[in-house]
């Protein structure tokens, strides 16, 4: 029987992907999980591989072509098979990705079940994950139907978060904001894609009146994300010192002022739940594991490869992984659970001489830290002008999740431990 | 206002109806000399004599069908059920004649008659005597049934039983006869069949009667202090049900609880949420959830029986279950 080779959804994010190399040639015999090409996708350089066996009889995208998710790219089949109706459906090569029909869910089922194990079908933004219930009937509320249909919305492109599935009104509400807003419906299904999760590792808080309505008003005002900043200046001195020593100590004790920031805003965050969390729509989902994204630059953007567990680990292990992950990371080979997942995300731009800058939430989590250039600045102390090493950070809060006071309480801890270093490694 | 017992509010309805109407009269037992097992009929035999207040033996079923007599020939019986858990012994004269007359006497006879006493549980009188009676006599047609929670409502809606024509069970509570509440001075009735917003709110619907209109109302305020602004419906006459101010309420909060003293299976409740599905299909954005006595015999235990009876967190987790908040 032949097996479609389509372009697979080998990111959570991923709309589209890039044919970058392929590996098997026409009339190569072909074993199931044979790497067929190398696809590059959002975030990183992956591999397509195959889902069935026999020869590869037809290749439909060269090298360079990127083509959208579910996409036909090659045929395997029987030697003699007939494969000209496949065929006579793959859409011409010649035609731009960006004008090619994108209907990717029904192809992207198709191939997920011929699949055998390996990757399991990640929803986008493009292909909204497949009713629970089967049968292709979308589980509604009478109510949640009736306002579908008042306000044009076609249930089967919603994902209900009721019971089994259920669209409720809320789901409806949701949608009918997204369109008003007209904003990507590419963060509610990310939302909607819990990666590096277990039970326990976080609980759900649902959302009480009075923070459906701070949710709703603030973003009315600045939406879809009413983000607000902290600023505070923080004393280094102490953390300069116990680098100095560590570094003293050998080489593999060189950690970065950034490594020990990692560490200092991840240990808050521990004992912060109430920012250590994702903004779910209908719910705060509050962590109980710190996943600290932590932004690297790369030629043509930017990723954030996730130190897991970062509270946990010892400063000097940061230092080592946050090396690691950067260099990957701008080679391109993170895998996509190295980069998804993260409960908050750190950036830092001191490197480049910036003061200090404001970062932009990554949702669905609430808030981020930008670190600004550490240096020594003249300050008061007790009434005499001193010379200290100071740093400037700035916390970005989704004023949905997370009040100005409750921000403020985050950096106060946040200070206490920069400037008592000690309590970090202890 | 004055404050007064759920107690007293009974012995002012009956006090007025009898001194306004003298086919008035109240039979059953321990209600002349004892002044009423409870008290309800405190001073009545004082004021009105035994011919108007008749004291029964320990005979349900005969002092039930007497009464039933007194009404074919024009008099306006209230008869007094020591509690419901005894009337079960008189039922057979409640369905089979009170309930009937008017219809196989081919409008000849109607009954105005009132069967009225304490109904469902107290604390730890155990299986026999813990029992809500209410889906049973809701069931019949050619009844009346009314259940008051609240001393306003028990004044306004006796006065309003006994000048119906019509056969009309009355459940009273025994943990409610010291309940306290405002009761104006001045006459009023409050008419049958007629269902009463006790408070409003646009989240949920929670429906109620009787006695337990007091939880309904206890779990509103727990949810409020969570935000969430329940509508709390009194439905006050079971049968007619008004189903039209329960369908307006849902139709505006999309959502609804029913709590009820008595079990599960074709209780008052399964009757609510038969109309709510009916009046209100495409308005639901949830299932109707129902809260009621867990489906055994009342056990005596005290922990067991607390277990067993509805109460404000189960009705506060239900609301939270309709709410998607659970």
């Amino acid at each position: 029987m032949a097996t479609k080779v389509t372009m697979e959804a080998l990111s959570p994010t991923m709309e589209e992907g890039r044919l970058v190399k392929w590996l098997k040639a026409e009339g190569d015999a072909i074993a199931k999980g044979d790497v067929l090409a190398e696809v590059e996708t959002d975030k990183a350089v992956m591999e397509l591989v195959a889902r069935g066996a026999g020869v590869l009889r037809a290749r439909l995208a060269a090298e360079g072509d990127t083509r959208p998710v579910g996409e036909l790219l090659a045929v395997i089949a029987e030697k003699d098979e007939n494969i000209d109706a496949i065929l006579k459906k793959a859409p011409a090569p010649a035609v731009p990705a960006s004008s090619a029909p994108s209907a990717p869910s029904a192809p992207s089922a198709s191939s997920a079940s011929s699949a055998s194990s390996t990757v399991v079908p990640q929803p986008t933004a493009s292909t909204p994950p497949s009713h629970p219930n089967g049968g292709g009937r979308a589980r509604s509320s009478p109510l949640a139907r009736r306002l579908a249909s008042s306000r044009g919305l076609d249930l089967g492109t919603l994902q209900g978060t009721g019971p089994g599935g259920r669209i409720i009104r809320l789901d409806i509400d949701a949608a009918a904001s997204t369109e008003l807003s007209g904003a990507p419906t590419a963060a509610a299904a990310r939302t909607a894609a819990p990666v590096m999760r277990a039970a326990g590792d976080s609980e759900d808080i649902p959302l009480t009146q009075i923070r459906k309505t701070i949710a709703r008003r603030l973003a009315e005002s600045n939406g879809p994300i009413p983000t607000f900043f902290l600023t505070a200046d923080f004393d280094l001195t102490s953390v300069r010192e116990l680098r100095a020593q560590m570094i003293a100590m050998g080489d593999e004790f060189k950690v970065s002022y950034n490594d020990i920031l990692i560490k200092a805003i991840a240990t808050a965050l521990s004992q912060h739940p109430e920012v250590n969390a994702h903004w779910l729509g209908d719910s705060i989902r509050r962590h109980h594991r710190v996943h600290l994204g932590m932004a690297v630059a790369v030629d043509d953007g930017l990723i954030t490869p996730i130190i897991a567990d970062a509270d946990t680990k010892r400063i000097s292990e940061i230092a080592r992984e946050s090396r690691e992950l950067a260099k990957r990371a701008r080679e391109r080979k993170l895998a996509p659970e190295e980069y998804t997942g993260a409960t908050c995300t750190v950036s830092n731009l001191g490197m480049f001489g910036i003061d200090e800058f404001t970062a932009i939430i990554n949702p669905p989590e609430v808030a981020i830290f930008a670190g600004g250039a550490g240096g020594d600045v003249p300050v008061v102390l007790d009434g005499t002008l001193a010379v200290r090493t100071r740093v400037r950070i700035t916390m970005s809060c989704d004023h949905r999740a997370v009040d100005g006071a409750m921000g403020a309480r985050f950096m106060q801890t946040l200070r206490r431990l920069i400037e008592n270093p000690l309590m970090l490694v202890f | 206002m004055a404050i007064v017992t759920y107690r007293d509010a009974l012995n002012q309805a009956l006090r007025e109806e009898m001194q306004r109407d003298d086919r008035v009269f109240l039979m059953g037992e321990e209600v002349g000399i004892y002044q009423g097992a409870y008290k309800v009929s405190k001073g009545l035999l004082q004021e009105f004599g035994e011919m108007r207040v008749v004291d029964t033996p320990i005979t349900e079923l005969g002092f039930a069908g007497v009464g039933v007599g007194a009404a074919m020939v024009g008099l306006r019986p209230v008869i007094e059920f020591m509690t419901w858990n005894f009337a079960l012994l008189a039922l057979d004269q409640v369905v089979n004649s009170a309930a009937k007359m008017l219809s196989m006497s081919g409008g000849q006879f109607n009954i105005p008659i009132v069967f009225r006493g304490p109904n469902g549980a107290a604390l730890q009188l155990s299986a026999q005597h813990s029992q809500a009676w209410e889906s049973w006599l809701a069931h019949i047609p050619g009844l009346k049934v009314v259940a008051p929670g609240t001393p306003y409502d028990a004044k306004g809606l006796l006065k309003s039983a006994i000048r119906d024509d019509n056969p009309v069970m009355f459940l009273e509570g025994e943990m409610l006869y010291n309940v306290k509440g405002e009761v104006p001075e001045s006459e009023y009735t409050i008419p049958l069949g007629k269902a009463q917003v006790k408070r409003e709110g646009d989240h949920v619907t929670i429906v109620s009667y009787g006695k337990m209109i007091n939880v309904a109302q206890q779990a509103a305020d727990l949810l409020a202090k969570d935000g969430i602004r329940a509508e709390v419906i009194d439905l006050l006459t079971l049968r007619p049900l008004d189903s039209e101010t329960v369908a307006e309420s849902v139709r505006k909060t999309n959502r609804a609880v029913v709590v009820e003293e008595g079990w599960e299976v074709c209780g008052i409740g399964a009757q609510v949420v038969d109309y709510v599905q009916r009046d209100c299909f495409d308005d639901l954005d949830a299932p109707v959830l129902r809260v009621h006595q867990v489906d055994v015999p009342m056990p005596y235990a005290k922990n067991l029986e607390r277990a067993a009876k509805p109460d404000a967190q189960k009705t506060v987790a239900a609301v939270r279950q309709v709410l998607y908040l659970e």
